[in-house]
């Protein structure tokens, strides 16, 4: 099964009943999967006139309580972000899979790349929390993405999956589940204001219909949902609450890989060039070479770097020019080394020897 | 029912500027959706950015004022996922025709059962009084300080064409005639749209010479011309005043649409 046909299957396991989205390479076979699926499993699949108006339309079905979810790549991420914001601050859960390719701007709409891993953390304006995950192979295509929509129905915000082309259009053979784990949004109690969070920080879900008869803004409001644009304390609460009720569910929502724990050198990676760190780690199974593989990037999981507690330095292998390496960097005071490479190619195991040998030394 | 059980008591009074039509048009589609017996725990509103999208938050139901320009589409979602809903769009001539103007063709296109009222006032309001793709030829506004330049939009004719099922233009003046047309636009399966020119005394009026509420609405019952007459002056070859404000039922027709409740 392709990656971005398996990340279909998951989002339909997951719940997923609505999927809204435009035609863009590499994304566009989960599009496609969803037209031929959508229909037989209940649901709703539109082809919408651009970015902007898919997600928008996952978000107007994400209020009627439908799980919901688009797929696209850089050009129409870019476009999405205005309106991820709006999902983020009336904490819509929504699914977005990007499939990365080479940016900026039109750049290599068929090659590889991980150049919008900061995008999807910080692209929206204003201060955000949002939850990424990247998938290394088919099979995790279909069970990150099951994932995502927990995550998102669980904390109510935006969950990506921020696959690279490599693993997008990645053939392989995986096991589909008989049935997967699944999180469904928690309700709000009647008689409670429908943005009145309690310890857990994540509201119950209004859901259009039922006769709460919210209002729902992007403009910064009350408990009640009301605007309260002028009101300082209202918004710098809200604002703390929407970001920490994700950067707070760090640790417990942490998904990475740790292999060889006691190695000095640790490979940190996600996605397409893991694969080629794995390999690596194969071809030299008596160097134990230290692997931290993140499944889960944002909320970013720094005590996995701990893990490793006789680390002397971090490689990050990235097909961009370091943009986790450089978040790596602010949570460690041992040496970090980004292994960028740009143009759609992943890393081969030979290079990684070569910067593995050179840190080691 | 009334039209004032469909209002939010707690969100009252509204921020719109005195001489403002928008409440008045509020009101009409609001007794209109009184008229047709819905369910207000079933009913959703929604809006994008601008003085006019402010409505969707001081009606009683289920209410999503979203991003400037994308009222639409945020529609078009709500119903496709759940068709039994009732769905009303407030929008604006910024909001509708300049930044979510490819959201209204297609919109349109798709004939999706939404019922669109545009509160046309023919400038930014919100934002103090800037240019918009319905401000007349010549007219003033704080960016076209020389008379604006370019043609404006017929927002009537452009959703004929782009295929909603029911088309009609009301001023704010005409205040049964507008509830009347609300009504057969929320009847109507498909998409219907209802362009409502609006008075906006402190933005469009300072700079206009149409200062007082009251002057606008005259302005509205003189120019006013229906579209049957216009129709016929036009096939006959006579003379239409420039300034004629074209007002009546533009289509209604039953071509197929999208996210009609079963």
């Amino acid at each position: 099964m392709q990656g971005n046909v398996a990340s279909a299957e998951g989002a339909l396991a997951a719940g997923c009943r609505f999927f809204g989205g435009y035609p863009i390479t590499p994304s566009t076979e989960v599009a496609e999967r969803m037209a031929s699926r959508m229909p037989k499993a209940g649901g709703v699949f539109v082809q919408m006139e651009d970015e902007i108006a898919s997600i928008a339309a996952v978000i107007g079905a994400s209020w009627t309580g439908k799980k919901a979810m688009t797929a696209t790549s850089g050009p129409g991420f870019s476009l999405m972000m205005e309106n991820l914001g709006f999902a983020v601050m009336t904490e819509t859960p929504l699914v977005v899979v990007n499939i990365q390719r080479g940016g900026p701007s039109t750049g290599q709409p068929t090659m590889s790349a991980q150049g919008d891993m900061l995008q999807c953390r910080y692209g929206s304006h204003g201060d955000i929390g949002i939850v990424a995950l990247a998938p290394n192979s088919v099979q995790e295509m279909h069970d990150l993405t099951v994932k995502a929509f927990n995550l998102a129905e669980r904390l109510r915000c935006p969950a990506f999956l921020m696959a690279d082309e490599h693993i997008g259009h990645m053939r392989e053979r995986i096991d589909l589940p008989d049935t997967v784990e699944v999180v469904d949004r928690t309700q709000l109690e009647p008689g409670t204001l429908p943005f009145a969070a309690g310890p857990g920080l994540v509201p119950g879900f209004p859901t259009f219909g039922k006769g709460h008869r919210v209002h729902v803004t992007g403009l910064t409001h009350d408990e009640r949902g009301y605007p309260a644009t002028t009101d300082p304390e209202v918004h710098a609460a809200l604002v703390e609450r929407l970001v920490r009720k994700v950067e707070g569910a760090r640790r417990e929502i942490a998904d990475y890989v740790v292999t060889n724990p006691d190695a000095e050198v640790v490979f940190v990676c996600y996605g397409a060039p893991s694969r080629a760190v794995a390999q690596l780690v194969a071809d030299k199974p008596d160097e134990g070479i230290g692997v931290l593989r993140l499944r889960l990037v944002w909320p970013f999981p720094e005590h996995a770097l701990a893990e490793f507690s006789n680390a002397t330095a971090f490689i990050v292998p990235e097909q961009n020019l370091g943009q986790i390496a450089s978040e790596v960097e602010r949570h460690t005071d041992l040496p970090v080394v980004p292994v960028p490479k740009l143009g759609g190619e992943l890393h081969t195991p030979a290079e990684l020897a070569r910067v593995y040998e050179g840190v080691r030394r | 029912m009334s039209f004032e059980d469909w209002l939010r008591a707690d969100r009252l009074p509204h921020i719109w500027c005195s001489g403002c039509s928008n409440g008045t048009i509020l009101n009409c589609t609001m007794a209109a959706v009184d008229m047709m017996d819905w369910d207000p725990d079933r009913t959703v509103v929604v809006s994008g950015i601008g003085c006019s999208s402010r409505a969707a938050g001081y009606v009683e139901a289920d209410s999503l004022h979203t991003t400037h320009g994308r009222a639409l589409a945020f529609a078009t979602g709500v119903k496709l996922a759940e068709p039994s809903l009732n769905v009303v769009v407030f929008t604006g001539d910024g909001d509708l025709a300049a930044i979510g103007g490819n959201h209204f063709i297609h919109a349109c296109r798709r004939n999706i059962d939404l019922t669109v009222v545009c509160m046309n006032n023919l400038i930014y309001g919100m934002t103090g009084g800037q240019g918009s793709p319905t401000t007349p030829l010549g007219a003033l506004s704080t960016t076209t300080p020389y008379g604006a330049a370019e043609p404006a939009f017929d927002l009537a004719a452009l959703a004929v064409a782009a295929g909603a099922n029911y088309v009609a233009r009301w001023t704010s003046y005409h205040v049964r005639e507008l509830e009347k047309a609300v009504k057969a636009g929320l009847e109507t399966p498909g998409l219907s749209f209802i362009e409502v020119r609006a008075g906006c005394p402190t933005n469009y009026g300072r700079k206009n010479r149409i200062r007082e509420a009251t002057d606008q609405l005259e302005q509205f019952r003189t120019r006013s011309m229906l579209k049957v007459k216009y129709d016929r002056l036009v096939a006959e070859g006579k003379p239409v005043p420039h300034d004629a404000i074209v007002v009546g039922e533009f289509v209604r027709r039953s071509n197929p649409a999208m996210g009609v409740a079963p």
